[in-house]
């Protein structure tokens, strides 16, 4: 793909041609490929006996535990609960709340980053002096730790006193000879927009990079040839770019959300779940490591498992379907 | 690979073959490189701030308006490492490298034979093994936390930086798996087959045709692989505990104020991340693909 890519793009200069690709070999027949079946799945079963035993087994444990009242504190009273601990989690003002929270975290996170993503990968695509710094400097907050970053906006950039945010103000209003600049305590005045702020901060590069190698894998000559037939260019981002770009959106949306209904670093950083901003991995946490009600962070696991199948279904999709194209390539 | 940075420079006069749409407006054209260059500076302004604060005292470090122009020092990084504060992050430094640097090993021994099943000789169904990896790391490590850390309790495991490899290399195999599996693909099966009835031995086959087009798609799955590894901060923050703990664990003590540590807090902040900044920037042209799960070439 790549260098299909480049000798389109840096027409004029005269690239080297490679060689062309051999033909994808036919796949053994029937009878050939079974007696060397056994032969085939052998390098492959430590990686998957490993990820079965890792990965799935607590899965198993947490489903079970769901179902029990498991207390650490009143280790005389574990039994059979049947479907209390859902009851009470799926009733539980701060339960509800967090769930709540988690769904307008992703959803806000997800959608701002992927719009001021696409709207940089698009800048990106053209040409222009320094495109490589500014791709390099768009990466880098995707290169700090979560927790580094995290503790960068709280301390460093939110701070009400001598933060970055309230410093600007200060020096433009001095710079208007004010001395009275508005210094609001972001994270108290709006603590859950202050988490998002970082966390967009953070993902916006992840989204610009998955949308910027969607653009670049355009057909170029196709889109050449309808500028050349007098298409305006919005009518070739409408009918041509956009259409092509949908499922990188919707792959860097689900990845994204998927990512995202998981984050506890930022949560736990900024705000300590606190001021009504504790998600569900947050109280998970807190439930189990804290609370030692092990029955009901085991419940509130399963619901976050539940809601991450149905992105996960549709990220699998996506997925597959990027995946047959990049193979018929 | 195909990336932005490959394509510079730009050619300043464009040939009369040239995209036809740029040169009929190149004043927007200059207006939104522009735009590019404002939005990239705002989005590293942070990471600037940070390094340029914790290369202050910590009075320059907490005025406001900020001081821009204040002298450098490296008392933050020296109170960091512990100089006058008694702190050692060493441990947590050393822990998250050993824990990073083991499993993206695991995952590689385990990931390049499962690669090598689902590409140059694959297993029936391949595809159905492949997603289903995919899948395990689709699901949220929070609803598995609870019997890993019951399992680590009962077999002494908690606060042992192995039982951190184990599942960091658990969580990177998918996409170790994804990534490798992209890069073998590109490996002429028909060259293998002919070097093999040719005679020729599989050490010059693996030297003279595998590692060029394999060796650098391993050193980028091993640094998304670090990466991941390095940033973990729940699994690390609940299994693990004076000895184990990892550099994210070590920086969650800055969460709450401490006086005047805002150097401190940002050296911290810059020492930690600065591996991973090292990885990313050499893997940045691979790393939407590991990004993505291999998805996106």
């Amino acid at each position: 793909m790549s260098t299909t890519l480049e000798a389109s793009r840096g027409r004029g200069q005269q690239p080297p041609t490679p060689p062309p690709p051999p033909p994808p070999s036919p796949p053994p027949s029937g009878a050939l490929r079974r007696s060397a079946d056994g032969a085939r799945r052998a390098p492959l079963l430590p990686a998957l006996v490993f990820t079965i035993i890792v990965t799935q087994v607590p899965f198993v444990v947490t489903l079970i535990v769901s179902f029990m009242n498991w207390n650490a504190y009143y280790p005389n009273e574990r039994g059979f609960a049947g479907l209390g601990n859902y009851a009470s989690v799926l009733t539980d003002v701060n339960m509800r709340h967090a769930i709540l929270t988690t769904v307008i975290l992703t959803v806000v996170v997800v959608l701002v980053s992927l719009l001021l993503g696409m709207a940089i990968a698009l800048l990106l695509d053209r040409k222009f002096r320094g495109r490589g710094v500014v791709r390099t400097m768009m990466i880098t907050p995707f290169l700090i730790v979560p927790v580094a970053a995290a503790l960068l906006w709280k301390h460093a950039l939110f701070n009400p006193e001598y933060g970055l945010l309230n410093g600007t103000l200060t020096a433009i209003w001095h710079l208007f000879g004010s001395n009275s600049p508005p210094q609001p305590d972001w994270i108290t005045t709006a603590p859950l927009a202050s988490v998002e702020i970082a966390l967009i901060w953070q993902w916006t590069p992840f989204m610009m990079l998955i949308l910027l190698a969607g653009l670049q894998s355009r057909p170029l000559d196709v889109i050449e040839a309808a500028h050349i037939d007098g298409a305006s260019t919005w009518q070739v981002f409408r009918y041509m770019t956009f259409p092509h770009l949908r499922r990188y959106l919707e792959l860097g949306g689900l990845l994204g959300s998927i990512y995202i209904v998981q984050n506890f670093d930022a949560v736990f950083t900024i705000t300590s779940g606190g001021l009504g901003t504790a998600n569900l991995p947050y109280v998970i946490y807190q439930t189990f490591y804290q609370a030692h009600d092990y029955g009901r962070a085991s419940a509130a696991g399963v619901v976050v498992v539940i809601g991450t199948i149905a992105i996960a279904t549709l990220a699998l999709r996506t997925v597959s379907t990027l995946f047959q194209e990049e193979n018929a390539r | 690979m195909s990336s932005v940075t490959d394509v510079a420079p730009v050619p300043a006069t464009r040939t009369p073959e040239g995209e036809p749409r740029e040169p009929r407006k190149p004043r927007a054209g200059a207006l939104l490189g522009l735009v590019a260059w404002l939005i990239g500076f705002l989005f590293v302004v942070p990471v600037l701030w940070m390094v340029l604060t914790s290369l202050h005292s910590e009075q320059d470090a907490a005025t406001n308006p900020p001081s821009l122009g204040a002298p450098l020092t490296l008392d933050g990084y020296r109170e960091f490492f512990g100089v006058g504060t008694g702190a050692n992050p060493w441990p947590a430094l050393l822990n998250s490298l050993t824990a990073s640097v083991v499993s993206t090993v695991l995952v590689l021994v385990l990931a390049i034979p499962a690669a090598y099943a689902l590409s140059i000789k694959p297993v029936r169904k391949w595809t159905d093994v492949m997603f289903f990896f995919l899948s395990t790391r689709m699901l949220p490590i929070v609803a598995g936390l609870l019997p890993i850390y019951l399992f680590a309790q009962w077999s002494g495991l908690l606060d042992n930086i192995w039982l951190l490899i184990v599942l960091y290399t658990s969580m990177n195999l998918p996409i170790a798996v994804w990534m490798m599996r992209s890069f073998l693909a590109e490996v002429p099966v028909e060259i293998l087959e002919a070097a093999s009835m040719d005679g020729a031995g599989l050490l010059r086959t693996l030297r003279q045709v595998v590692a060029p087009i394999v060796l650098p798609g391993i050193a980028a799955t091993s640094l998304i692989c670090f990466i991941f590894s390095w940033n973990e901060l729940l699994l690390a923050r609940t299994l693990t505990g004076t000895v184990a703990e990892t550099a994210p664990v070590y920086l969650t003590g800055f969460v709450t104020s401490q006086g005047l540590f805002l150097a401190q807090v940002c050296a911290a902040a810059f020492v930690v991340s600065l591996p991973v900044l090292i990885a990313g920037f050499a893997a940045q042209d691979k790393l939407v693909q590991g990004l993505s799960l291999g998805a996106v070439k």
